[in-house]
């Protein structure tokens, strides 16, 4: 029958164009020893530092960097599957738990900035310069003052519940709390829309205050540094099928490059010229206790 | 009103200046769609003319598919595409997840169904008295299926359109299985998604504009396929 040899045809053709097209994609199954795979937030990619960084050392090093830039627990998923070959997160309890399972190795320290807590100008909750972030959040929660949260998992988030935690607060998803489950950008517009507080590190408030009304309430706390470490994949810790595709030494020469002189010199200027004060401090070879000081 | 004046402006600027970035995801925006459309005819078609027109145990169910598909949401599509293509998945070998191939496949999913569905209600709607006269007329197999087909036009450019419709505007899935790689995967609507995230709205605005003007071009093209009048009309 006609029918069945134009369905029988359109398969074949079909099938050709998958195989070529994965052909064209990658060498088959040895991929190119020259990708990187990149998990990182998307905070860390909103701020630009990567658009600045990243054709730097592809040319230095010959390889090509793919960021993907998810939520933090998605970024630390993948370099718990083997799915990533080199992290850039700032979730700092969480990836001790990758460097304790030997997952996460040549664990470094890039750079910080700080989360500050911002609202609207009228501060109906009255915090104002308050000392601790801690005890701003309790002034928030006793006046019912709104109040959003990421309520995604990521660094930003999880920063925010331990601050609930100190302030002795529960807080409850409702009309004066409420969750976007979305990145800082979107958060920070909600916040605006609906005129309530909320936590943002210091780099998304700078880039988005063109946007905003919104003013910066309780900043400086030791507390509320967000510290950003970088680390490779351990291929080891994988079934020999993943640990083929991984490219440790790709990892190995990120990581080397994130730390180095130079690319320290980029980090502490970056944002400089656009927002009159750096968004990153570079802390590489530190000792992260000394951090804030 | 300052904002969408900022982005139109916006917009107006990238184009005049061929900004290459932009023109590098205008590009990838129509390699990837467009390739996803072709695979789904290629495939939507003859299968809807099957279900159309053949008659055997279990068409209805496979239509009832078809029709489900068509509601199919892309961010699903998204997630068990990547699942099978992540370096841990059944088909981590082929090294695509995070290209253009990827999105390729994931986006011919997401149009397959409508491209069938479509097809199929535009061939089943035929007059049965056409197959007939065609083949009192001393149609062949092969005649038979190419005049209606051709009968069927109107139909079958709406089934295209639906379905690069369909592609051109998605986001979930281009996201999960491409990644947003600047200069590889990256695309007019994760392109979007990202200078929302980032606060540009009006590089966002214009963004959206440029996908606009793209997604009607090819539409009106295919429009005018669709609605011009035969020779024997």
């Amino acid at each position: 029958m006609v029918f069945r040899k134009t369905k029988y045809l359109s398969l074949a053709i079909l099938v050709v164009f998958l195989f070529s097209l994965a052909g064209c994609a990658s060498g088959g199954d040895v991929e190119k020893k020259t990708d990187i795979i990149l998990a990182t937030t998307t905070s860390t990619q909103d701020s630009g530092l990567l658009d600045e960084l990243l054709p730097v050392f592809e040319e230095q090093s010959g390889y090509k960097v793919k960021t993907i830039a998810v939520g933090t627990g998605a970024a630390l998923t993948m370099g718990e599957k083997g799915e990533a070959d080199v992290l850039l997160v700032h979730a700092p309890a969480d990836e001790k738990k990758l460097v304790d399972a030997g997952i996460g190795i040549n664990y470094q320290l890039v750079m910080h900035n700080d989360f500050v807590i911002i609202g609207p100008a009228n501060d109906p909750a009255g915090i104002k310069g308050t000392a601790t972030a801690a005890e701003a959040l309790k002034k928030i929660a006793e006046t019912g003052s709104l109040f959003v949260s990421r309520g995604d998992d990521s660094g930003t988030h999880k920063m925010e519940k331990k601050l609930w935690t100190a302030a002795g607060v529960t807080p409850e998803v409702g009309s004066s709390y409420q969750e976007t489950g979305q990145g800082m950008g979107q958060t920070l517009t909600v916040a605006e829309q609906n005129k309530g507080y909320t936590l943002t590190d210091r780099a998304t408030y700078l880039a988005q205050k063109k946007n905003l009304t919104l003013e910066i309430m309780v900043e400086g706390e030791k507390s509320l540094l967000n510290i950003y470490h970088v680390m490779q994949v351990n291929p080891e810790k994988f079934s020999e099928d993943i640990a083929t595709k991984m490219n440790p030494e790709g990892a190995k020469a990120f990581v080397e490059f994130m730390v180095d002189d130079e690319t320290q010199e980029i980090i502490s200027q970056f944002g400089v010229d656009k927002y009159g004060e750096p968004l990153f401090y570079a802390d590489a070879g530190k000792n992260e206790a000394d951090l804030g000081k | 009103m300052e904002l969408i004046w900022d982005g139109l402006v916006k917009a107006f600027e990238i184009l005049i200046n061929l900004d290459p970035e932009v023109i590098e995801v205008c590009w990838l925006t129509l390699k990837v769609s467009g390739t996803a459309t072709l695979i789904s005819v290629l495939i939507g078609v003859p299968l809807g003319c099957l279900l159309a027109l053949g008659r055997f145990p279990g068409r209805t169910f496979l239509v009832s598919l078809a029709n489900f598909g068509m509601g199919l949401p892309p961010v699903v599509v998204g997630l068990w595409v990547s699942i099978f293509l992540w370096r841990s998945g059944p088909f981590g070998n082929l090294g695509i997840i995070y290209t253009p191939a990827a999105m390729i496949i994931a986006q011919a999913i997401i149009a397959s169904p409508l491209v069938v569905s479509f097809t199929l209600a535009a061939v089943q709607q035929i007059s049965p008295r056409l197959r007939l006269h065609l083949l009192a007329l001393g149609a062949n197999r092969r005649q038979l299926l190419w005049s209606l087909i051709k009968e069927a036009r109107l139909g079958l450019l709406a089934a295209v359109m639906a379905g690069f419709g369909g592609v051109i505007s998605e986001v979930g899935a281009s996201q999960m299985v491409g990644g947003n790689i600047k200069g590889e995967t990256r695309v007019l609507t994760t392109a979007t998604v990202m200078e929302v995230s980032k606060g540009n709205f009006d590089i966002a605005i214009a963004l959206s504009v440029i996908l606009l003007i793209l997604a009607y071009g090819i539409t009106a093209l295919l429009t005018s396929l669709q609605q011009r009048r035969s020779n024997y009309e």
